[in-house]
């Protein structure tokens, strides 16, 4: 569904990508791991034309991903993303923040769109705060929103930008239940993640990156558990076990 | 002090006549120079080079221009070009002009504070450049840009006076008119001061409710 061939990408004179090849069938949950600056934002960054991309090409359901063509409003409203620091709109409740969306850009009737969008909050487990502002819930109520805004714009895939970093550890699980619950239910998604447990019990595909190259890919379980390349070795050694 | 009621009584009906000169002056000005201003903030925010170029070269050539020179210039130099203004449309037109690039560049500063975040999330929606300015940015620049916004109002009921240059009886050219003719300056001017102390005061504090409101949240 979300095909990846050669990906080059260079801030100045900063190599972020070199060369990204990898696939995501539909349905399927991929994992993004790697250290800080590794280049894994930046792929999800290219994959919804947030960023260009300078070599190699990427695509959408076999749409070609160019941020600087009209197409690429098509493409983000079948790939939505759910970003680290949730970019709620503080002006407009939860509930306005998911219809948003569905009211301005597919020009979905508005009684529709609120019965979608209180449904929705409900699946994320916010019913009660569809009329609160985004500044007076907590974060991981916050990223709940942001998962329900995404879904509202009805997406054939979800890419998640290190979706627990920004949050307290209590806050996490909350938040990890609900996208599990989504890939339960057959969601493609994209994860950058540097929540192990998730990605050993959720994804089906995990790709260690570093240096802007896939260094190794495989299936979570195999890649988590017995990894095969050094630097993947110890990258989870360090992350595991930090002491 | 008797003898100022007195001519207080005699002058406040004629200078009443410049006061609204003034305040179709000064809301005239403050309209155009919102409307100017805004396109001219767009156009400086929107990426595209040709439209940022001429609105930074716009917004610098009106901040170089002295506001009494941009009055001549519209009142005295365009009937050369065949466009004959009355004062009045002259002075809004000027000040209108020469206060859109303060409005511009806060405008600017307002949309610019905004979190590059909430752009990246409207277009994530599938938003495009002018629904994300609309329904996203612009609404919470506005809380931003209000309390100068209100400064920049005092400014121009203030600058209104200059329209005096080009013959329109506002409260500071009528106020002239009468000391010169009567020789009562001290009266004369002093109601007039007081008159633009009275029109301030509300602009004062609709910028203090601004400043709490955006403090506030």
């Amino acid at each position: 569904m979300i095909e990846l061939r050669d990906v080059h990408k260079s801030f100045g004179k900063v190599d972020v990508l070199k060369g990204i090849t990898a696939s995501v069938a539909k349905s399927e949950v991929v994992c993004i791991i790697g250290p800080s600056g590794s280049g894994k934002s930046t792929i999800l960054r290219c994959i919804n034309g947030l960023e260009s991309y300078d070599r190699g090409e990427i695509s959408v359901e076999g749409a070609r991903v160019d941020s600087n063509d009209r197409s690429i409003v098509a493409i983000r409203t079948q790939v939505s993303m759910v970003f680290q620091r949730f970019n709620l709109f503080p002006h407009r409740t939860a509930l306005e923040n998911v219809i948003e969306g569905p009211l301005y850009v597919k020009k979905e009737p508005r009684e529709q769109a609120i019965a979608r969008g209180r449904a929705l909050l409900a699946q994320v487990g916010l019913a009660d705060k569809a009329e609160v502002h985004p500044p007076k819930l907590s974060g991981g109520q916050q990223q709940r929103v942001a998962i329900a805004r995404a879904l509202a714009m009805q997406p054939k895939a979800i890419l998640f930008d290190e979706p627990t970093s920004a949050l307290d550890p209590e806050l996490v699980g909350d938040v990890l239940s609900v996208m599990r619950k989504l890939a339960d239910d057959g969601m493609t998604m994209v994860v950058v993640t540097h929540e192990m447990g998730f990605a050993r019990d959720v994804a089906d595909l995990v790709l260690f990156i570093d240096g802007g190259v896939i260094v190794e890919q495989g299936a979570a379980k195999s890649v988590l558990n017995q990894p095969q390349h050094p630097r993947t070795q110890d990258f989870l050694r360090r992350v595991l076990h930090p002491l | 002090m008797q003898k100022f009621f007195h001519d207080a009584v005699e002058f406040v009906p004629i200078l009443l006549q410049g006061v609204w000169l003034t305040i179709v002056v000064t809301v005239g000005s403050l309209l155009l120079s919102t409307v100017l201003g805004l396109v001219w903030a767009l156009m400086r925010v929107s990426g595209i080079g040709i439209l940022v170029g001429v609105s930074a070269a716009l917004i610098n050539v009106i901040r170089g221009i002295p506001i009494i020179v941009l009055l001549f210039y519209i009142y005295f130099v365009m009937p050369d070009f065949g466009i004959a203004l009355s004062a009045l449309q002259a002075a809004i037109i000027g000040l209108g002009i020469a206060y859109s690039a303060y409005q511009a560049e806060n405008f600017r500063a307002g949309i610019e504070a905004i979190d590059k975040g909430q752009i990246e999330a409207a277009q994530t929606i599938g938003m495009g450049w002018w629904l994300t300015m609309r329904r996203v940015v612009l609404p919470q620049a506005v809380r931003i840009i209000l309390p100068p916004y209100g400064n920049i109002m005092i400014m121009m009921l203030k600058d209104s006076s200059q329209a005096s240059t080009i013959t329109v009886a506002e409260l500071a050219l009528q106020g002239k008119l009468i000391a010169s003719s009567t020789f009562k300056n001290t009266s004369v001017f002093t109601l007039v001061a007081l008159m633009y102390l009275t029109m301030s005061i509300p602009l004062i504090l609709l910028v203090r409710h601004f400043e709490n409101k955006a403090n506030r949240k």
